[in-house]
């Protein structure tokens, strides 16, 4: 079965987000990026699905140079192949769901797994988009997968509970903590992860629907008062709640 | 294009869900606002208060039913929703940012090829443009989008629009079966977590950090929950430590959530943290370390050991 998963390359969770003189993206400036989170749900999914089942696992990721750094990290988890889809273009979720789909096409891959939500935009969409573009099935944030043949069986969160859902490949699941435990890559990982080739080649170009008038911070919220050190001050914080924020 | 609005509505257990009156609100408002039509779907069960929905603005509510549609599928309410769309020929789709929502809305935008914004918090228009504005790095920054395709689907961050008080009723009903549609991908099962309270839909918020100390520690959590009617959430270091389950998690790997009250027990604060919560309307904190990061947004805040002030609040919450 040829496996792929698609990666974003994002900023660290911990960084503090400032917005760029453009007005209009987020200044990179001391900015670590990193591979995002929920991507790596999706690629030890993949590996696990490959161990059981036999298959390739294909990495794919659109963006810049920079990106390649998640791709390897990726390699080093034990997935074979990477491939990065330049594009230095602003793209919304409709072009770059196009262009995976695409990609996705041409690996001729039946089962993908992508994060469910890169942590940037934000968006959780991108899987959904990319199996409707592919004629796909698809289950989103999904926290148990199974597969028997063709047939899937996963469980997605919704509020207060879970889904079971059933459907068959060829289909891409998004991935969402607690699916798995991400392997650490080995030391053998990484130092075959250097010696694999990360194919590149130019993202395809489709339209974007949507575009960003601009970005702000914001308004930021005013520290409150700290009203005692101890129980004393609970009848307070009661009658503050109660009459002045009007909360309870 | 003449705009037509439609708004799509959730159910749950045959109830209207919270979130689907403030979508119609935000969606009159936005008919209003580009002098437009509006009208309501809603797929599956049974539902007794349908006609509710005419209190906040919108005439005209389809009901598609068929029994196999009471639960949520993919593939049919796809399909089901976007001959429905073509039929009516509405321009502008709104939908709650559930996990409904947020599943079916990119589904019915790749079918119709139009534009998407996810998580909306504010509408304007502009010149018969819509602009919407959303939280990106889990509300960090904010951006502001327009979509430029004829076609625009919009989905709703809950508890933001407030649905106010409902001033009329007089909304006309047509209920539509439906042949049995596409069921590719099918919802087999509902598992509901007994009797908790969900942290993405709740309007108060009890969330418990690495100052409970151990997991046993978390009924004080979750005794004062249940006295305010709030669910329990928490922390990634607690969350991480197997204290709590994922579902509860409130960060940016979490959930983001902006409840009418967020009481933070014993969490220092960290940056993934606040940036989960910091929208909340009004936030509590205790904590015993005054300097921690969260009384910076706290808007009242007690520097006191959480083991002594928890059970007094408890008390006298219950007074």
């Amino acid at each position: 079965m040829k496996i792929a998963v698609c990666v974003s390359h994002v900023p660290d969770t911990a960084a503090k987000i400032k917005i760029g003189s453009d007005a209009k993206s987020i200044d990179p400036t001391d900015v670590t990026y990193i591979l995002n989170p929920y991507d790596e749900f999706a690629i030890e999914e993949a590996l696990k699905t490959k161990e059981k089942f036999g298959g390739e696992v294909v990495i794919i990721s659109l963006g810049n140079e920079s990106n390649k750094e998640s791709v390897r990290k990726a390699l080093a988890m034990g997935a074979d192949n990477g491939i990065l889809l330049k594009d230095s273009g602003i793209r919304d979720s409709i072009s770059l769901s196009k262009a995976l789909a695409e990609e996705i096409k041409l690996q001729n891959a039946d089962l993908v797994f992508m994060g469910k939500q890169a942590v940037d935009y934000d968006n959780s969409i991108t899987g959904q988009l990319t199996a409707e573009f592919l004629g796909f099935n698809c289950v989103s944030v999904v926290i148990k997968f199974d597969i028997d043949g063709n047939k899937i069986t996963a469980e997605r969160e919704i509020e207060g509970g879970k889904e079971i859902v059933e459907t068959s490949i060829p289909a891409i699941i998004t991935c969402q903590k607690g699916l798995n435990e991400p392997r650490y890559a080995s030391l053998k990982g990484i130092m075959a992860a250097k010696k694999k080739v990360i194919e590149e080649k130019n993202a395809s170009v489709f339209e974007n629907k949507s575009e960003v008038i601009q970005m702000s911070k914001p308004v930021g919220k005013q520290a409150g008062k700290i009203i005692g050190k101890d129980s004393s001050a609970v009848p307070e914080l009661v009658r503050l709640l109660k009459e002045e924020a009007k909360v309870i | 294009m003449t705009n037509k609005i439609l708004v799509i509505l959730e159910q749950r257990d045959n109830n209207i869900k919270k979130v689907s009156y403030e979508v119609s609100k935000a969606g009159f408002e936005l008919s209003q606002k580009l002098n437009c039509a509006i009208e309501a779907v809603i797929v599956g069960g049974e539902i007794n208060d349908l006609s509710k929905i005419g209190n906040y603005g919108i005439k005209k509510i389809t009901h598609l039913k068929n029994s196999e549609l009471n639960k949520y599928s993919s593939s049919a309410y796809t399909k089901t929703i976007v001959e429905f769309l073509n039929e009516i020929g509405a321009n502008i789709i709104l939908i709650g940012n559930t996990s409904l929502g947020k599943d079916l809305a990119p589904r019915i935008a790749a079918k119709l090829d139009a534009g998407i914004a996810v998580d909306v918090i504010k509408i304007e228009t502009s010149e018969n443009n819509i602009i919407a504005t959303r939280p990106i790095y889990a509300g960090k920054a904010l951006v502001d989008i327009k979509i430029n395709s004829e076609k625009k689907v919009f989905t709703i961050r809950p508890n933001v629009f407030n649905p106010g008080e409902p001033t009329e009723n007089n909304s006309e009903i047509i209920v539509k079966e439906i042949s049995s549609p596409d069921f590719s991908t099918k919802v087999i099962e509902v598992k509901k977590a007994e009797g908790k309270l969900d942290v993405a839909e709740a309007s108060l918020i009890v969330s418990g950090g690495r100052g409970m100390k151990e997991a046993a520690n978390f009924k004080l959590v979750e005794d004062l929950a249940e006295v305010l009617g709030a669910a329990v959430g928490a922390s990634r270091a607690v969350v991480d430590a197997g204290w709590r389950p994922h579902a509860e998690q409130v960060g940016q790997t979490g959930k983001t959530v902006s409840p009418n009250l967020y009481i933070a027990l014993g969490i220092s604060g960290a940056i993934q943290h606040l940036a989960g919560m910091r929208s909340s309307k009004c936030i509590v904190a205790i904590n015993k370390d005054a300097d921690a990061p969260i009384f910076q947004i706290a808007d009242y805040g007690i520097a006191g050991d959480v083991f002594e002030v928890v059970p007094a609040l408890i008390a006298e919450l219950k007074k």
